[in-house]
């Protein structure tokens, strides 16, 4: 059975469209269901079980949706600007695709990271928000997400979006390495990183288990959201196509 | 990957030129960044503030540790609360005077951001914001450190996560801290 819109299914991993849905066909509920369970166990252990900290008492626990949240919202730009050069270079048709999805799925996580740092930033500092380069790197990375989501919009022609909104993307991306060491550069009020890949974390480690359980959880939830998502558009293209070629002669 | 993504003489071109565009960009970001580092930096520290003191007028953030044993808090004859205390990097120290409620993890030893201006002789602070380090520990491991003497909260920051095991051990050398149980 074949689509006039897409190949049939080829041996490549990097395959077509139609590839694409057979491959993740048995993996996004799977991926979701796990997901949810690492999630729970996570936020269970984070949220009853871990300790309060020995100065901010219990209002540490706000670290572990605040620190999923700040990882999906990076890790899912640098997978936008990944997608805008394989739209741009290689024209893959299903980059345009996975950038479309994760757009919102980046920004309501940028969103949560700033949320929850507010919520935190308000018992602990002292205040909600301060112009710090932290802070305002992590909302330019927001900005950039909805600047994102609308130029992939804006044109009629789905291509032209795609290739607009992969330049974004791509220039974007000078904004990751700013929060990332905006706290070892600069004098900033948000502390620098507690878990670095060089260092031990300077953390307990009965609060470390259980934000790295929350991460994963998180993690693996974002994605099944995204394979989801990113099925669901495919599908309705097809969908769109076959109904197409049924009404034209 | 080159089975996958052949990189024809097209696809090579745009490719060299996105990444010739983001070097540029990066590369103007980094200088702008540069030239800006002055500004981006959120607070100015004792020493810095001491050696090129900024105008009275001027609104400036002054950032250190609060001097152990420097603070003296009280209520003015409105009875709003009143604080005084000394802000060092460990280099200088200033004082600042500030009228209003301290943040919940404002204490002696912690980092603190005071915004106000400072005169030449001492810093009138209108916000005062308390830092937060990275070290993320639990009451009872805070509370053997200091059982054992070797690290009190007014004085630094807490040790390495790593030693916390071996330093919440009492040396049988080690005289009781400040911080022992009485």
């Amino acid at each position: 059975m074949s689509f006039s819109t897409y190949p049939a299914p080829s041996g490549r991993w990097t395959g077509s469209p139609a590839r694409f849905l057979h491959v993740t066909r048995p993996m996004a509920l799977p991926c979701l269901l796990v997901g949810l369970a690492v999630l729970a166990a996570g936020l269970i252990w984070g949220l009853g079980f871990a300790p309060a900290d020995w100065q901010q008492g219990e209002t540490v626990r706000i670290m572990y949706l605040h620190v999923p949240m700040a990882w999906l919202a990076s890790a899912g730009y640098v997978l936008l600007a990944a997608c805008g050069l394989l739209s741009l270079v290689w024209r893959h048709p299903l980059a345009g695709i996975v950038a479309l999805e994760a757009g919102p799925l980046g920004a309501t996580a940028a969103a949560l990271c700033l949320i929850t740092g507010s919520l935190w930033g308000k018992p602990g500092w002292g205040t909600w928000w301060v112009w710090d380069a932290r802070l305002t790197s992590m909302l330019v990375l927001f900005f950039l997400y909805l600047g994102h989501i609308l130029t992939i919009r804006a044109f009629d022609d789905p291509v032209r979006g795609q290739r607009a909104a992969a330049l974004l993307a791509l220039a974007g991306v000078v904004d990751l390495p700013i929060i990332k060491f905006s706290v070892q550069w600069w004098n900033t009020l948000h502390q620098p990183d507690s878990i670095t890949l060089t260092g031990a974390p300077t953390m307990a480690m009965s609060m470390f288990w259980p934000l790295l359980v929350c991460t994963a959880g998180f993690t693996l939830t974002g994605t099944a959201l995204l394979l989801i998502r990113c099925r669901a558009a495919l599908l309705e293209r097809r969908t769109q196509a076959l109904a197409l070629r049924d009404i034209s002669p | 990957m080159s089975a996958s993504f052949p990189l024809t003489r097209r696809k090579a071109g745009r490719f060299w030129i996105i990444l010739a565009c983001l070097l540029c960009l990066g590369g103007a970001v980094g200088l702008v960044l540069n030239a800006l580092s002055s500004t981006i930096v959120f607070f100015m520290a004792p020493s810095q503030v001491l050696a090129h003191p900024p105008t009275p007028t001027r609104t400036i953030r002054l950032g250190g540790m609060v001097v152990a044993g420097s603070l003296h808090t009280g209520r003015a004859s409105d009875d709003t609360p009143e604080a005084r205390f000394d802000v060092t990097d460990g280099q200088a120290a200033v004082t600042v005077q500030y009228r209003g409620i301290l943040p919940d993890l404002f204490r002696e030893g912690q980092s603190v951001v005071a915004l106000g201006r400072y005169d030449g002789h001492g810093f009138t602070a209108s916000e005062v914001l308390a830092k937060h380090d990275e070290t993320y520990m639990p009451k009872e491991v805070a509370d053997a450190l200091q059982k054992s003497g070797r690290w009190d909260p007014r004085f630094g920051p807490p040790p390495n996560a790593a030693d916390w095991n071996s330093m919440t051990v009492p040396h049988p050398d080690t005289p009781p801290g400040p911080g022992a149980a009485p």
